[in-house]
């Protein structure tokens, strides 16, 4: 058996690349890429901790599976309205769109 | 050994996840970014296998790598005219995410470690062993404690409206 | 009697409905619901007045204060309370016939005064407001509801006097008496705490009753600067009483409340605002005759003074609605004057009772002079005496009617003021003989400029006016209640007053003393003669004594600076002395201080302002940034 902590070690890395892809990048599709990076380091925590902690039951693995679905919802949106904000300003990039109402 | 030879895949799908994550979000070019999340995916589905979730590693196979990816290219695709053009990188974001993200991750790995040498959790086996698809679909159908039939519903009703709002946002006017 | 509500509470109504729906309806049905509404209101005073005189006020010979209704209001502590309520005692039931009287007479006269002017239902609206606001104050069954409508009158008469609110002068006017009442009011109300302080009560039954023996009780042996607390308490009254009734030196906005319309006048001169001081006094005379005699003395002086001086004023003007804004003055300080010379009981209480009947037969002839007055105004479009002159024949109803309230003013017999200044003559003599001497004097006086005013109006010199500016007469709605009230003139004075107003609310006999009125007569006579001389046939004569008396006329003329006194006291004392420092303080203090944190909120938020940039990975990155310093601090600290 693996010991927990590895896999939170791996599981942490994926979570601060994440951030720091969502903090340096400029295309906003990359800083999507980013926010999945986040959501994959928590789910496999919620997996990790359901297995090592709690191994007869199951709820950390249904978070997971939760997450797994409204992650994809996310993504279909954001996916939306970074195509409409492209028809509008004709780039993804995420500077020009920094405008605080209107 | 089994134990040992665990511990060797562990570590190279770690190192597979790792790498392939740096690389996504370091990448100039998004095309290349988005085929590094697909790496990362599928590691990830790995290590759920190695968790013994066997049902999760599929739903992260088929959702992840199988849809979302594909909505990415589509978006690539769809944004990026000219091809795929390297984005040069802005070095003062590039300061500000990694210190951001070495100081989110010291903190968080001295967290770790102070546990792993405090209190190391004893390596049990109990549970070890695969969830049966019938005790899933069992807890996702029902109603009583620890089943999961209303969230089950109300992420339906939200993927739904996703799918409504994604067309909406996205339609031309 | 809990009908005697409804006196109150129809003008009420009237005056939500007007005010209310009044800019929906035409201007004569809402003219029509006014005089009606006020209509059933001098009806139901009459009604209450018979009653209250012939059948129910009198037990064993005395009549009897009775409140039909009474509510709590607002509860201070165990003892102190503020009741609303009805009362009636023989002088708020005459009171109550005045008001609706006089009231009603400016309604109907109103209907054709106001013909098409804008805003004729706002004015119909207010004037149920002011009728309401007075008749509300003289069934008051306890000083602080008194001073919650004395307040209202002094609001509504406000709005009124300042009706024509696109004139300058109106609005200056109003403001004018609004704020010089007010200020008087304020001694009122201190002088109602000092009074409620130390009797605990604010009901008129009880500070009154018994001799005004609760009020002796509780301030006993205690005094303030000399005088004792009681005398300053009535004082401070009598203060607010000043105000509202134009004693001198609080008389100046009188004169410019002639602003309103002249039925206006007539409803403020006669029966409404400037009677309510004489009132008040009335109400608790017992207080003042027994607690505080020194005041009452005071209210005397001032009365004698203010009669005398207003009557020397009224001589020399030329607007006409001034002259009776003046002699008005001098009527009410006659009413205070008779008030101060009064005694308790029986036939000492005289003074009293001359009080009252001048203030009920005063109302009736001053309104008459007032429309009458109207009238001639509507007539030559003009309030100055020398665009008038041989209007008699023009307009017969006006000169008749203004020729019975004159005779009636100047105390001829058989005209109702004879007989009530007759009473406040003999009051007096009895009294204080200085007094009577001021008020013999000024009774000479008062006919003499109200005739000079007949004379210059309808008689003088032959003018011509062109043709399509002649005179005539007013039409119908404008005649009825000149007809109305000069009837009224001519009759009040038989009233046997004495046997339904007293001090104490026991009947008593009077009887004429011929000397007195021997002597009252030849004054008011000899006034009329004079002005006749002067005045009957025009001419240079009045202009040549004008110009011997120089300075004196013209210091006259000016009213005797006294305008220019308050401004001077306002503009170059207060204003400097007291109003500048103050206007500095909020300017740079409190001001500053508000600035100040508004400026430091601005510094502030500017400098949290490059949080807000809009860029959400400089969002992520604070947030990652706070969550990592908690972490430390939850980790080490």
């Amino acid at each position: 058996m693996i010991p927990m902590n590895h896999y939170l070690v791996v599981s942490t890395i994926l979570f601060f690349v994440g951030i720091y892809g969502f903090i340096a990048r400029k295309n906003m599709l990359a800083v999507l890429i980013s926010i999945e990076l986040v959501l994959n380091a928590v789910e496999i925590n919620f997996s990790v901790f359901n297995r090592y902690l709690y191994p007869e039951r199951l709820e950390g693995m249904f978070f997971s599976l939760f997450g797994i679905a409204i992650s994809a919802a996310e993504t279909a949106v954001a996916i939306a309205i970074i195509i409409n904000v492209y028809r509008n300003v004709q780039n993804i990039d995420i500077r020009s769109i920094d405008k605080l109402k209107g | 050994m089994e134990l040992s030879s665990n511990l060797l895949i562990f570590y190279l799908l770690a190192a597979f996840i790792v790498a392939s994550a740096i690389l996504a979000v370091a990448s100039k070019r998004i095309m290349r970014a988005a085929t590094y999340l697909l790496f990362v995916l599928v590691g990830t589905a790995g290590l759920y296998l190695m968790l013994n979730y066997h049902f999760l590693a599929a739903v992260q196979l088929s959702v992840y790598a199988g849809g979302i990816l594909i909505l990415f290219l589509f978006a690539i695709f769809l944004t990026n005219p000219k091809g795929d053009a390297a984005e040069p990188h802005d070095r003062r974001r590039v300061v500000m995410g990694i210190a951001a993200s070495l100081c989110g991750a010291a903190v968080a790995g001295f967290i770790i470690l102070k546990q792993f040498f405090l209190y190391p959790i004893p390596d049990t086996a109990i549970g070890d062993h695969e969830v049966s698809m019938k005790v899933i679909g069992t807890a996702l159908m029902g109603t009583g404690k620890f089943q999961y039939l209303l969230p089950f519903e109300a992420l339906s009703v939200l993927l739904l409206a996703c799918i409504i709002g994604g067309i909406l946002i996205a339609r031309k006017s | 009697m809990e009908f005697t509500l409804l006196i109150v509470a129809v003008p009420l109504l009237m005056f939500f409905v007007l005010g209310l729906a009044g800019g929906k309806m035409s201007h004569r049905a809402a003219g029509v619901a006014g005089t009606l509404g006020m209509a059933v209101a001098a009806v139901l005073s009459y009604a209450a007045a018979f009653r209250y005189f012939f059948a129910e006020g009198k037990v064993d010979g005395v009549f009897q204060e009775i409140i039909p209704i009474s509510v709590e209001w607002l509860r201070f502590s165990d003892k102190l309370h503020i009741d609303l309520g009805v009362l009636l005692d023989p002088i708020s039931v005459m009171m109550l016939v005045v008001i609706t009287t006089v009231s009603l007479m400016v309604h109907v006269y109103s209907l054709a005064y106001m013909h098409g002017e804008k805003g004729f239902q706002r004015y119909y609206a207010l004037l149920s407001l002011f009728s309401f606001s007075m008749l509300g104050l003289v069934v008051a069954t306890n000083i602080f509801q008194m001073y919650i409508f004395w307040e209202l009158v002094g609001v509504s008469s406000y709005s009124l006097i300042g009706f024509y609110y696109t004139k300058p002068s109106a609005v200056s006017a109003s403001k004018k008496a609004f704020i010089v009442t007010r200020f008087a009011d304020l001694g009122f109300l201190v002088g109602i705490l000092l009074l409620s302080y130390y009797t605990g009560t604010f009901d008129f039954g009880l500070l009154t009753g018994d001799k005004a023996s609760l009020v002796l009780e509780s301030t006993a042996g205690l005094s303030f600067m000399g005088v004792s607390v009681a005398s300053w308490a009535m004082a401070l009254v009598f203060a607010g009483g000043a105000g509202k009734s134009a004693m001198f030196p609080l008389h100046i906005w009188l004169p410019d409340a002639m602003e309103g319309p002249t039925p206006v006048s007539a409803l403020i001169h006669a029966a409404t605002m400037v009677v309510a001081g004489v009132y008040l006094v009335a109400r608790l005379f017992p207080v003042y005759y027994f607690a505080a005699p020194d005041v009452l003395a005071m209210v005397g002086y001032v009365g004698a003074f203010t009669a005398l001086f207003a009557a020397v004023i009224a001589v020399t003007q030329t607007d006409i609605k001034r002259v009776l804004a003046f002699s008005t003055i001098s009527q009410i300080a006659y009413m205070m004057v008779a008030l101060s010379v009064s005694g308790y009981g029986g036939h000492d209480g005289l003074g009293y009772m001359a009080s009252m009947f001048h203030l009920f037969t005063h109302a009736f002839f001053k309104a008459l002079l007032f429309l009458g007055a109207g009238s001639v105004i509507h007539a030559v479009h003009s309030n100055e005496m020398g665009d008038m002159g041989s209007l008699r024949k023009h307009m017969p109803i006006t000169h008749i009617t203004f020729l019975i309230a004159c005779l009636s003013i100047a105390g001829i017999v058989p005209f109702s003021g004879f007989f009530s200044k007759d009473e406040i003559l003999a009051a007096a003599f009895h009294h204080n003989q200085l007094l009577f001497a001021v008020l013999w004097v000024v009774a000479g006086l008062t006919a003499f400029y109200m005739f000079r005013l007949y004379f210059n109006i309808f008689w003088g010199k032959a003018k011509t006016y062109d043709g399509r500016h002649a005179p005539h007469e007013s039409p119908l709605a404008m005649s009825i209640p000149l007809l109305f009230l000069a009837l009224l003139t001519c009759a009040t004075g038989f009233i046997p007053f004495s046997q339904f107003v007293s001090g104490d609310g026991a009947p008593f006999a009077t009887h004429t003393e011929g000397n007195i009125a021997l002597a009252g007569t030849l004054a008011a006579l000899a006034g009329i003669l004079a002005a006749t001389r002067l005045y009957r046939k025009g001419g240079e004569r009045p202009a040549k004594i004008a110009a011997s008396l120089g300075g004196l006329y013209r210091a006259t003329l000016r009213k005797f600076y006294l305008d220019e006194v308050w401004l001077f006291i306002t503009k170059k004392v207060i204003f400097r002395y007291f109003s500048d420092p103050i206007a500095w303080f909020d300017k740079h203090v409190i001001d500053g201080s508000m600035n100040g944190i508004g400026w430091a909120t601005q510094q502030l938020s500017s400098s949290v302002k490059v949080f807000q940039n809009g860029k959400v990975q400089f969002y992520a990155f604070v947030f990652v940034a706070g969550t990592f310093v908690i972490a430390i601090w939850a980790l080490f600290l």
